[in-house]
């Protein structure tokens, strides 16, 4: 079985491609990239698909979703947020740990995977957590994880607030060549926020949370990475301070990266005025300055990866008092139509960029083969409609997460076609799923 | 002009000065309602008006509910204590279950800012903000703001420092946004640890020295402090900050002459409040109270499509 897909713009940043070619799939592997020989001949057990106009991308990786599953399936569940995946363009997605149980061993991480390979329809890396139970106490055990599938280990929703223990868990997980993804946030002074801290929280009358916040933990955490010799991956980074101390441990040689999410790259906290609480997310929506910092930090390539951060909820958890609401976004099925209108289309972000962001980079920061076009590799691909317009509408969403931001948005750009290991998972509006 | 327009009052933030001084000037005659031997007047008969309060207040539901029955409309009250709220109701629910009771008014106070915003877009009712969190306390401005008129004969160009919690005072922040609109110099005077971040871009000045910030006032209202913000560490003690904020008598001196005080109750004489200066001829604390009601009595008229010429001084 051969698939041709033809006609496309294809943009491989890692091999340097970017250019209207051909992109032959055969056994679920790419074959060629390029001017396919024999392509006007014998096509008798080859489909063809015209991608004329289109752009034809590596498969895009999301390092940061929350799945729900195990335990808080009434949210999102490993099928839905798999098929939001494939929705949006998504090939692997990385499961963050804060489920019920967490997944903080061998067993739950095993029931993830497993899970994942039976609903089959994107891949679904795990994500272990930090420490046991995600109480910040004690290492869980990294051996045991990574074993059962875990790419990396993060306490995601919360910090290692013990200075101690992240050091350890820096130091430990070395020996694995995982990165540790951290939720920077001093919960001491986060407390009982509600938005960014500043002019428009006091107009609000909503209690802030200061850039500040975010700030200590990763100075905190970046100098524990130096010590340590660990990875470190900052998860949603959102200030203006944050990227500064980015920048000068990258400088230092300091193993860090880090991601930004599509929300924080283009909603500033004015949004928050209205007081709906679709817009109540952590780290909070920040001020201009800040958001035209992560801007110009994600084109510098200070910023090494977008990643969504979705978090889907229940309705009543978001149709309810600001104060009462629950933070997060439901994101996978508008990233990539945000960064194609609001960052590529406005020029903010060349392309090929905004493609290595989604594909090359975060495959690096896990240490994985994917997030590239290379002969033999798993043909994970994600093909874009550059032009297509279309207006949010959660109602049509895969993920049971109908709470995102921007509900009602026109926007331009949006996924077109999702192949997974060279099976159609996405054409013409539709999730295809495996006929069992 | 009238309320035509206008479905809701959720705060002055986005009030026009216009609305502002239609309320102020329909408050007059509403206030010699309140003085006459027959408290009755049939404007709103017919008309049905509900208060849910979430937080605990006894001065703010009270004036409420009376203004609603001098005008002659039905007035009803939902004890949130007892009520099924405590069984896990949803406040969308427990608006719509009151909506379909038919009220035409929703007086509403939460611990939640915004959250009279949320019903608002949730019900046909119209809403008024008793008080939502920390962002506004619309009607306790107004009073504040017929107070001073009423003493002053004027608003404009005014001095008014507001002392205290600035920072969880939706009280402050009503005030700003009303006086500001009247060409007044607001003041903030607190501890730095209650001030809002960049308050100053609201266009007030802040002191955190009391007598510098109320030297020259025409005007000074007095916030609440709470017990709770100690806990919260914001600041070591009561003793501390009475030490610092508490407003005696000596203060009013300081101030321009015939300052004059005020205290959107309940005071914590001893406190933020010297009872010298509470029970003093320039304290309008009580006069505070009964312009609470005739403002609230002009807000529901005019919400419910009354005119200022319908009603005779």
């Amino acid at each position: 079985m051969r698939l041709l897909l033809k006609g496309g713009r294809v943009v491989d940043p890692a091999n340097r491609i970017n250019t209207v070619t051909c992109v032959l799939v055969e056994d679920g592997k790419i074959a060629a990239v390029g001017a396919i020989p024999g392509e006007e001949g014998d096509t008798s057990d080859t489909e063809v698909i015209d991608c004329t106009g289109k752009i034809v991308c590596p498969g895009f990786i999301d390092l940061h979703a929350h799945l729900r599953e195990p335990g808080y399936e009434y949210k999102e569940d490993i099928l839905t947020g798999s098929r939001a995946a494939a929705a949006g363009g998504f090939t692997t997605i990385c499961a963050m740990p804060n489920t019920n149980p967490v997944v903080d061993n061998g067993a739950v991480a095993g029931y993830v995977a497993r899970r994942a390979r039976e609903v089959g329809i994107v891949n679904v890396l795990p994500i272990g957590s930090i420490t046991k139970g995600q109480a910040g106490e004690e290492l869980s055990e990294m051996a045991e994880l990574v074993q059962a599938g875990c790419v990396a280990v993060s306490d995601d929703g919360k910090s290692v607030m013990k200075s101690d223990i992240m050091r350890h868990a820096l130091d430990y997980a070395r020996m694995f060549d995982i990165p540790v993804f951290s939720h920077c946030e001093d919960i001491n002074l986060s407390a009982d926020g509600e938005m960014h801290e500043g002019f428009r929280s006091t107009v609000y009358g909503l209690q802030g949370i200061p850039a500040e916040a975010e700030e200590i933990m990763i100075s905190r955490d970046a100098m524990l990475a130096k010590l340590t010799g660990g990875r470190l991956h900052i998860c949603h980074v959102s200030t203006m301070g944050s990227l500064e101390i980015i920048r000068r441990a990258k400088a230092e040689g300091i193993r860090i990266t880090c991601e930004a999410t599509p929300h924080h790259l283009t909603l500033t906290d004015e949004a928050v005025g209205s007081y709906d609480a679709v817009k109540k997310v952590n780290p909070p929506l920040r001020s201009e300055e800040h958001v035209a910092a992560l801007r110009e930090a994600v084109a510098s390539g200070l910023i090494d990866c977008i990643a969504t951060d979705h978090a889907p909820h229940h309705i009543e958890s978001k149709d309810c008092e600001y104060g009462n609401a629950a933070f997060g976004i439901s994101g996978l099925e508008t990233a990539v139509a945000l960064v194609m209108d609001r960052l590529v289309h406005t020029e903010v972000l060349q392309l090929s960029k905004a493609v290595a962001l989604l594909t090359s980079a975060p495959a690096r920061i896990l240490g994985i083969e994917k997030g590239t076009l290379t002969p033999r590799r798993a043909a994970d691909i994600t093909i874009i409609d550059p032009d297509e317009v279309r207006t949010v509408d959660p109602r049509r969403f895969y993920s049971k997460g109908k709470n995102p931001p921007y509900k009602g948005m026109q926007l331009r750009g949006w996924p077109w076609m999702t192949l997974v290991a060279g099976r159609i998972v996405f054409k013409e509006g539709s999730v295809m799923e495996m006929k069992l | 002009m009238n309320f035509e327009k206008r479905k809701d009052l959720l705060g002055l933030k986005d009030m026009s000065r216009e609305e502002i001084e239609l309320i102020l000037d329909t408050a007059v005659p509403m206030k010699d309602v309140i003085r006459r031997e027959i408290k009755k007047v049939p404007a709103l008969r017919g008309k049905g008006m509900i208060t849910v309060f979430y937080e605990n207040s006894t001065r703010t539901r009270t004036s409420f509910e009376l203004a609603g029955k001098y005008l002659s409309a039905d007035t009803s009250n939902l004890a949130v204590s007892t009520s099924s709220v405590q069984k896990g109701e949803s406040l969308k629910d427990t608006i719509q279950t009151i909506e379909m009771m038919g009220p035409d008014i929703l007086v509403m106070r939460h611990s939640m800012s915004g959250a009279p915003h949320y019903v608002a877009r949730n019900t046909r009712m119209r809403v008024i903000n008793a008080g939502d969190g920390t962002n506004e306390h619309p009607t306790q401005a107004l009073l504040d703001m017929f107070s001073i008129r009423e003493r002053k004969g004027t608003l404009e160009g005014l001095k008014v420092a507001i002392v205290g919690d600035i920072l969880h005072s939706r009280v402050a922040r009503s005030n700003i946004y009303g006086l500001s609109k009247f060409g007044c110099e607001v003041r903030v005077v607190g501890p730095s640890t209650l001030m809002p971040p960049e308050i100053e871009r609201l266009g007030v000045r802040q002191y955190f020295d009391l007598k510098e910030g109320i030297s020259g006032v025409d005007v000074i209202n007095v916030l609440r402090i709470q017990r709770e913000r100690q806990h919260a560490g914001l600041f070591p003690s009561l003793e501390e900050y009475a030490e610092l904020y508490m407003l005696r008598p000596e203060h009013l001196e300081l101030a321009g002459d015939g300052a004059i005080l005020l205290h959107p109750g309940p005071m914590n004489r001893g406190i933020e409040i010297s009872t010298e200066l509470a029970e003093g001829p320039n304290t309008l604390v009580n006069e505070q109270v009964t312009n609470g009601v005739a403002v609230r009595m002009a807000l529901l008229f005019l919400m419910m499509g009354g005119r200022r010429d319908e009603i005779a001084a």
